[in-house]
């Protein structure tokens, strides 16, 4: 079983999301970068699977060159192999994202059983890339999955709906979408970070193309500019809670 | 023609109020929710093997109409069959929108990235146009028109269901939904252990309300994954959330802005939730949370 997993450097945001001076981007001068949540448990998928079946894992990204920092984080936790699509660090659309990482994963020696997704990047949030992938490489897709089994080439998923859930069945090989819950991702060990240090990374130079979805600029929403009443400090608050839970007809008069 | 998709979901009815901005609209409704007063036109999705949700085959149905205006919920059934519409069309797809205006054959749009946190202005053009409206960005209301309602059979093929619903597993009863709930009692990294949330486990229950847990909490495995509200998790909007021990992450802030009202417990009097919240109640939540259970105790709740 060959399984890929396709990640995104995204920053570290914090409390706070500043812009640059031409809002354009946002100022990471002062942070730090990760691979977007969804996907770090699409990684840890990755891993299991392989663990489990047998077989090679490959980490896919598209994004600057220091992008290989998320590749080597992913080879630490145990991805075996790893491919950048190098950029020269501007915003690329969902649709030239999709594309060029589909054309990267034709050029593999030997094609991809499973293909694995973040359900968005935390980021861009356009909940899309991984269908796009799909389609071009003519393969079944689910999406926002939070559990995959797999058993005699057919891959069962499960989708949280309406407080229960939805299960899919899909033949290999496929496009699936996950959801951070799928798994707790596990933490890179020392010889996992000695390894990805020495593995190289394979680079490709993709061909941008143009959207019909232009971005003009970014906002940052105004503040939700509230009133604090402090009640108190410690126990000696809790009458006062009480008569705002009286207040809003939580509890009875 | 405009055409909003409409599924079995409070949301859905938000898109078709949005989508009316854009001129006449007529709904592609799946499943059994009634659109009477949102628009003129309905055609109800009748077909022997749509009796599931099946991603590729509500897309068919969405690109038989050959739309030049696409509008659907930003729930996951919305974003998955637009994706797949875009992608089978080589269009793109607007996510998450949350306004929008025609400029003479482009759409002027604003988009939530960051789950809300940060918006993104942009200009779509090309036919046909694709977008899904973020949920809780509007309030759904019906215009009072006159609907007509037609059965609309598409043409589909084996192709179409090679990915569908093969079986269901209903919730279990009595589970208090947090995406639901009029009260919820958020935890965070101060509730300090899986055991601390005991407490805020019996002050839900008093409220009759339902626990929640920031991102932290649920990645040290102190609460279950479906417990998160946050920008990975469920997006809460009740009527009084409860932040014990929150710092207010972006990520979390995201969850919980759909709160009516916000009451902080927290050490720390300038951590980023207490400027959102209504009220703060500053110190030890392992103290307070506990007095205000005996408070509600002794009034008889």
């Amino acid at each position: 079983m060959k399984v890929g997993v396709c990640v995104k450097r995204v920053p570290e945001t914090g409390a706070r999301i500043t812009l640059t001076s031409d809002d354009q981007a946002i100022d990471t001068s002062l942070l730090g970068f990760t691979i977007s949540p969804h996907e770090e448990c699409a990684v840890e998928e990755a891993l299991r699977i392989a663990e489990r079946h047998g077989g090679s894992t490959t980490v896919l990204t598209l994004g600057p060159a220091a992008a290989s920092e998320q590749l080597k984080n992913a080879m630490a936790m145990g991805i075996a192999s790893a491919v950048l699509l190098e950029t020269d660090g501007g915003d690329w659309s969902a649709e030239a994202t999709a594309a060029a990482l589909a054309e990267a994963m034709r050029a593999q020696p030997e094609p991809f059983d499973l293909l694995l997704f973040g359900n968005e990047a935390a980021d861009s949030g356009d909940y899309q890339v991984g269908v796009r992938v799909a389609h071009t490489l003519g393969l079944p897709c689910v999406t926002g999955i939070k559990g995959i089994e797999i058993d005699d080439g057919r891959l069962t998923a499960r989708r949280e709906a309406g407080g229960g859930w939805e299960i899919f069945e899909l033949p290999l090989p496929a496009v699936v979408t996950v959801k951070e819950g799928i798994n707790l991702p596990r933490y890179a060990s020392i010889q996992g970070r000695l390894r990805a240090k020495k593995t190289p990374i394979e680079r490709i130079q993709p061909q941008p193309r143009a959207s019909a979805l232009e971005t003009i600029r970014l906002v940052v929403p105004p503040e939700h500019e509230t009133h604090v009443e402090v009640l108190g400090a410690g126990a000696d608050a809790a009458q006062r809670v009480v008569a705002v839970f009286r207040e809003l007809g939580l509890v009875g008069l | 023609m405009i055409l909003c998709l409409v599924d079995n979901d409070p949301v859905s009815l938000e898109a078709l109020t949005f989508a009316r901005r854009f001129g006449e609209v007529e709904a592609l409704v799946f499943g059994d929710i009634d659109v009477g007063g949102y628009v003129a036109r309905a055609r109800r999705v009748v077909h022997a093997r749509l009796d599931e949700y099946a991603p590729t085959a509500w897309a068919q149905a969405v690109l038989e109409l050959e739309p030049e205006i696409v509008v659907a919920p930003g729930t996951d059934r919305g974003h998955e069959v637009l994706a797949h519409v875009a992608a089978r069309i080589g269009a793109p797809l607007a996510a998450n929108v949350i306004d929008a205006s025609v400029d003479s054959e482009a759409l002027q749009l604003t988009r939530q990235r960051w789950g809300g946190s940060l918006l993104e202005e942009a200009r779509l053009t090309g036919t046909p146009k694709l977008l899904t409206v973020a949920p809780h960005a509007i309030d759904a209301e019906p215009s009072g028109i006159t609907t007509t309602v037609e059965d609309f059979t598409p043409t589909l093929g084996d192709e179409h269901f090679r990915v569908r619903v093969m079986r269901r597993e209903e919730p279990a009863a009595g589970t208090a939904r947090l995406d639901s709930a009029r009260v919820v009692v958020g935890g965070g990294r101060g509730v300090g252990s899986k055991e601390g949330f005991a407490v805020l486990e019996e002050l839900a229950k008093l409220l009759g309300g339902a626990v929640g847990g920031s991102r932290v909490v649920t990645n040290l495995g102190w609460r279950p994954h479906s417990d998160q509200v946050g920008q990975t998790g469920a997006r809460i909007a009740p009527d009084l959330y409860i932040a014990c021990g929150v710092s207010g992450a972006i990520q979390h802030i995201v969850g919980c802005k759909g709160a009516k009202r916000i009451l902080v417990i927290n050490k720390d009097q300038n951590a980023p939730i207490v400027a959102r919240a209504d009220w703060a109640v500053i110190g030890d939540l392992h103290e307070i949370v506990p007095a205000i259970v005996a408070e509600l105790r002794k009034n008889g709740a």
